[in-house]
């Protein structure tokens, strides 16, 4: 066998079980820390990161670039993508999205977010988030059985929230829900994508002018009133927000959920024992990586790197899923232990870039998993768990649906 | 121990108020970190921890 036949093409996403990462990957993983990957559409050579050591490393150092560009290359099959085959060079920024770019441009904007994530900041918002989940809850409990717990509370509540933070009125989700969920379904399109993009710019933008105009106690107003961000940033951080801050932490609520119910004796223990709350959304978090597809870098120049020559345009894959689960730094990484010790997992990510909104992610779920426990102690899956739909082709996993009764 | 934090370095992520509340802070208007208190005890491993947890290598240890 030659050697680029024992090279991998792109990333498996079809899983097992579905808690697990695909086995093919915790083979790629489990075979070395780091590997030469081939990336779709042309096939390119790049690399593969699987170690919790070598994922901190790479994240943390700033040649591993956030800025991406040609030749385009992507882990997993994204149709449309061939559109961009010609360009030249690092591809435009989208105005305001500072998850694509680097520092200085990245702490220019990133800085003017952090005072209103910080924990204390997150933490006052506690009794909001609380009315929220146990408005929810109210809503569920009075309604019919077997229920959605996705559509029912899972999106709602992080949904609600980050329009609450916002400024952004919930009523008009039509006009950014579909928008976002685009955005992150990989074989959405490449054309449906930058669509999607256009009208959330178009809307957000629309809404800072009205803010401008007339502000009201909000982020978006105060983004809008910053004499140092043009529209365009403005409408790009607030869309970034937007789409960062409600479908990952709803993926997780459900999908948290269902590996509760899975693991009763861990539902259980919960009941019982709410000072374990903080530690069992870190485990979960580890435990289910909902960041399946990695993170995404490229470098800009030649370098050596733990014995390897990487070479400038080179795409780097980070696949925080088999780091969450290395054992050279979790103890029994397979199995769901709320009181097991997650420290250090990298669902937020690491370096420059960890996510801004992990505090308030903390909080909506700490709140909503001992909310749902608390009031429905009695909840279980309303389908064998294996009729469950998984959702694989979105870049955060989770489920489609999640039947429950009670 | 001294504790050192790197302002520039920092990325605001909270992690170091969430491992070791004593001796972090973050600022009300930047989100930057504030340091309470410069000194510790060798053995305290939440400084330990929230220095390797820090993502940004804003905090350094000696
Ligand atoms: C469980 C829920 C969440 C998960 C698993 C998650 C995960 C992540 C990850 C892995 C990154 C780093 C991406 C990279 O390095 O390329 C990130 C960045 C980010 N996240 Fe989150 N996130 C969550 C919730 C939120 C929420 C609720 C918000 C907003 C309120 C948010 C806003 C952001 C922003 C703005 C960034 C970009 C940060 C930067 O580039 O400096 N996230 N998130
Ligand atoms: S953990 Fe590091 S980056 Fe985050 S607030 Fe503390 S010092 Fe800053």
């Amino acid at each position: 066998m030659s050697a680029s036949e024992t090279v991998p093409y792109g990333i498996p996403l079809d899983r097992e079980t579905p808690f697990d990462p695909p086995a093919a990957v915790m083979a790629l993983h489990r075979g070395a820390e780091m590997r030469r990957l081939r990336y779709h559409p042309n096939g390119d050579l790049g690399w593969l990161v699987t170690s919790h050591r070598l994922a901190r490393k790479v994240l943390a150092d700033p040649r591993f670039s956030a800025r991406l560009g040609s030749p385009v290359q992507v882990p997993i099959p994204m149709p449309g993508i061939e559109a961009y085959a010609d360009f030249e060079g690092d591809f435009p920024a989208t105005p305001g999205m500072f998850i694509e770019m680097d520092p200085p441009d990245h702490t220019r904007l990133r800085r003017k977010l952090t005072g209103v994530f910080t924990v204390k900041r997150m933490k006052a918002l506690e009794p909001r988030i609380e009315r929220h989940v146990q408005d929810r809850l109210d809503a569920l409990a009075a309604g019919p059985r077997p229920a959605d717990l996705v559509a029912q509370f899972a999106v709602p509540v992080p949904s609600m929230m980050i329009c609450e933070l916002l400024g952004v009125p919930y009523e008009r989700r039509d006009r950014f829900e579909a928008d976002s969920r685009a955005l992150f379904t990989i074989d959405a399109g490449a054309g449906a994508k930058e669509a999607a993009m256009n009208a959330l710019f178009a809307f957000l933008g629309e809404l800072a002018a009205a803010k401008r105009a007339a502000p009201t106690d909000d982020l978006l107003s105060d983004l809008a009133a910053d004499p140092d961000l043009s529209e365009a940033e403005v409408a790009g951080m607030a869309a970034l927000l937007l789409i960062a801050g409600h479908e990952t932490t709803a993926k997780m609520l459900a999908l948290g959920t269902m590996a509760l119910l899975e693991n009763r004796d861990q539902w259980d223990l919960l009941r019982g024992r709410p000072d374990l709350m903080a530690g069992a959304v870190e485990e979960l978090l580890r435990y289910l990586t909902i960041i399946h597809t990695g993170l995404i870098r490229q470098v800009k120049t030649d370098f050596e790197f733990e014995g390897h020559q990487i070479k400038a345009r080179e795409y780097v894959t980070v696949s925080v899923q088999t780091a969450n689960r290395d054992e050279a730094h979790f103890i029994e990484p397979d199995r769901l232990d709320v009181t097991a010790d997650a420290k250090g997992h990298l669902t937020f990510g690491h370096g420059v870039h960890q996510c801004l909104g992990q505090q308030l992610a903390r909080m909506e779920m700490r709140i909503a998993f001992a909310g749902l426990i608390g009031r429905l102690p009695g909840l279980r899956l309303a389908v064998p768990a294996h009729e469950v739909p998984l959702v694989t082709g979105q870049s955060f996993y989770g489920v489609a649906e999640l039947p429950v009764t009670w | 121990m001294r504790i050192r934090v790197d302002r520039e370095r920092c990325v605001g992520a909270g992690m170091c108020v969430l491992t070791a509340a004593d001796y972090f802070e973050q600022d009300d208007e930047d989100g930057r970190v504030v340091l309470l208190a410069d000194e510790a005890e060798d053995c305290d491993t939440a400084i330990a921890d929230a220095a390797a947890l820090c993502p940004a290598g804003a905090i350094t240890l000696r």
